[in-house]
């Protein structure tokens, strides 16, 4: 078994590893726009800058600090989203009862500053960042070489999510969160503090971008555009998935990234394309994506 | 000074400003700030009027750019379906050429139309935007584009036959003839009964369709129109320019002319003009310091979005308005 459609098995398995890889970004950020938006009603537009900080963020702490992957992965999400929650409170939280195209204005501008200031700061070429020891090496699987910290990825970024999940769905506070989306409020009413819960969603959409970016990393260079391009394949993922569910964005995601990594193997040319196809085949066949509500 | 006197008096303002300016500013800066003002006033078409955001019009700025430059330099290899014959068109004409190129974005603003009108608010910009990406990549690698070098050394030729474009006073005359001829067409399109409809539908659309309009081909013939005419800013600009490449398709394109238009004046008839104008100065005097341009970029869109949401030329209007009532 060494062709599959004529085509290696190395090749075909080290695509779809990389699809699945691409795909728990998706998932990630999409997971947080998604997030994001239920609260504040806003398309974050920053989201890729703000993964961008979190992969530079964990450079500077093992730079500066001397601090490795495993305190990134706790710390950064935390110094990243504390300025999630400066910009809401300072910013977008002026627009909440303004027509929601404001805020995605408002998000693109403050995407352009962010990413203005690091070009200038560090120039657009690519800052290498180690992979953890624990991680270093891999598998083989007699298929295909599977690296350790690719496996990981994978594994912990399908965790963060079905987490995320858990608690929207199955705990007391995500009850109060999407009750507050139905109608904050009648939840105000309550004597819940509803401002603060969409601080802190914000920030908390705004900590898994970071997230995301410190585990992309070891994995793509730290570059101040890394996110430009891929916040516009994930708004693509976006609709394709409809932010309806949060399960349902996670899947799409994954489920996209694999598709984009076969597509690598089988019709390159498309690759780069492959995922705003799908879009439009969605939008003529279920506009309001595959598992949004009307 | 009511409504229209004000408009009057303002174009005949901008015109004069335009006839008098290449006097003592330089003609390529106005040109290009002329066709961008043109772009930004087809993007407010959609916008300011139809409420609809697309954050992908560099879609048909550069394909547009494409389609121009390349009949005007290459000529087009058009092959009879079914017949196996094929017939070899020469280099279009300058005129020609910026027709090919409005062609080829009308074309592209109903198919990209058909699809993104299928959804609402922010969807649709970030469905124009997914688009906009996708024709970028279909630029980057389909043969006729050049790729990274762009198509280069584009003939301007003469206009109408007669007017040779090499003379830079003629290029500037026929480039302020065509954002003149673009400008009124959008103006008589605002203030047509369609333009209304569109109006209402941006207030209302649920109203808007219990009254028994369509909505739906409102909001594509708009796209349409809006596509065409940024197509023929695209156009101009190649020939004006004698390139077409890859910058006028980068999603950054899209938004520079949201800022343009946002910072002028959402909405208002002469604010995208003033903020093109502006947004291009600004490159120019910012070019040599790289990346402070982006941080200016945003930093106005912050701005204009907090405090300053009506825009240079929405401010002026509410304090004239203001005035007037005393």
């Amino acid at each position: 078994m060494s062709e599959i459609f004529g085509v290696p098995t190395q090749a075909l398995f080290g695509q779809l590893l990389i699809g699945l890889i691409n795909g728990s970004f998706y998932a990630l950020l999409s997971l947080g726009l998604a997030v994001i938006f239920g609260l504040l009603n806003i398309i974050n537009f920053t989201h890729g800058a703000q993964y961008m900080m979190g992969a530079f963020a964990a450079y500077f702490l093992a730079q500066k600090l001397g601090l490795g992957y495993w305190w990134s992965l706790i710390l950064v999400p935390l110094i990243v989203g504390a300025s999630g929650i400066v910009i809401e409170r300072l910013m977008i939280s002026r627009l909440y009862k303004l027509d929601h195209l404001y805020g995605l204005l408002l998000t693109f501008g403050i995407a352009l500053i962010i990413q203005g200031a690091f070009r200038h700061q560090f120039g657009s070429s690519g800052l290498p960042y180690a992979i953890p020891k624990e991680l270093e090496g891999g598998q083989n699987l007699g298929f295909m070489f599977l690296p350790n910290y690719r496996a990981w990825v994978i594994v912990a970024s399908l965790a963060v999510c079905i987490g995320t999940w858990f608690v929207i769905e199955r705990t007391k506070l995500g009850a109060y969160l999407r009750a507050a989306t139905e109608n904050p409020t009648l939840v105000q009413a309550f004597g819940v503090n509803v401002p603060r819960m969409i601080t802190l969603t914000y920030g908390f959409g705004v900590a898994l971008a970071a997230l995301a970016g410190v585990m992309a990393a070891p994995i793509y260079q730290v570059n101040p555009l890394m996110g430009a391009d891929l916040i516009i394949v994930v708004f693509a993922v976006v609709v394709i998935g409809g932010m309806g569910s949060i399960l349902g964005s996670v899947l799409t995601g994954f489920a996209l990234g694999v598709v984009e990594g076969l597509t690598k193997v089988f019709f390159p040319e498309a690759s780069n394309t492959v995922i705003f196809v799908i879009m439009a085949i969605v939008l003529m066949i279920r506009p309001q994506g595959l598992f949004g509500q009307r | 000074m009511n409504e229209v006197t004000y408009q009057r008096t303002a174009f005949i303002a901008m015109m004069v400003f335009f006839i008098v300016a290449p006097a003592f500013i330089y003609p390529v800066f106005l040109m290009k700030a002329l066709c961008f003002a043109l772009f930004a006033c087809a993007f407010n078409l959609l916008i300011g009027f139809g409420g609809l955001l697309s954050f992908g019009h560099a879609m048909f700025l550069g394909m547009a750019g494409y389609a121009a430059a390349y009949t005007a330099k290459a000529g087009v290899n058009l092959t009879i379906p079914f017949t196996g014959m094929g017939i070899f068109l020469p280099p279009f004409s300058t005129e020609l050429a910026i027709l090919a190129g409005v062609l080829a974005s009308t074309v592209l603003g109903y198919l990209a139309g058909l699809l993104a009108i299928r959804r609402q608010g922010i969807y649709f910009a970030m469905v124009t935007l997914a688009l906009a990406q996708m024709v970028f990549f279909f630029c980057v690698q389909a043969p006729f584009t050049g790729g990274e070098d762009g198509i280069q050394a584009v003939p301007r030729g003469r206009f109408l036959g007669m007017l040779d474009l090499n003379q830079m006073m003629n290029l500037y005359w026929v480039v302020l003839g065509i954002f003149t001829a673009g400008f009124l067409l959008i103006f008589r399109i605002i203030n047509s009964p369609f333009g209304q409809v569109l109006k209402a539908i941006r207030e209302n659309e649920a109203r808007a369709t219990s009254l028994g309009y369509r909505t739906d081909h409102y909001k594509l013939l708009a796209f349409v129109l809006s596509a065409g005419l940024a197509g023929l800013a695209g156009a101009t600009k190649a020939i004006v320019f004698q390139l077409a490449s890859l910058t006028d398709v980068h999603w950054s394109m899209s938004g520079e002319v949201v800022l343009m238009t946002l910072l002028g004046g959402l909405g208002t008839i002469f604010g995208p003009v003033l903020g093109a104008f502006i947004i291009i100065a600004m490159q120019n005097y910012l070019a040599e310091l790289g990346a402070w341009v982006t941080i200016v970029q945003g930093v106005i869109f912050v701005v204009c979005v907090l405090a300053f949401r009506r825009g240079i030329v929405g401010e002026l209007e509410a304090w004239l308005q203001r005035r007037r009532r005393g």
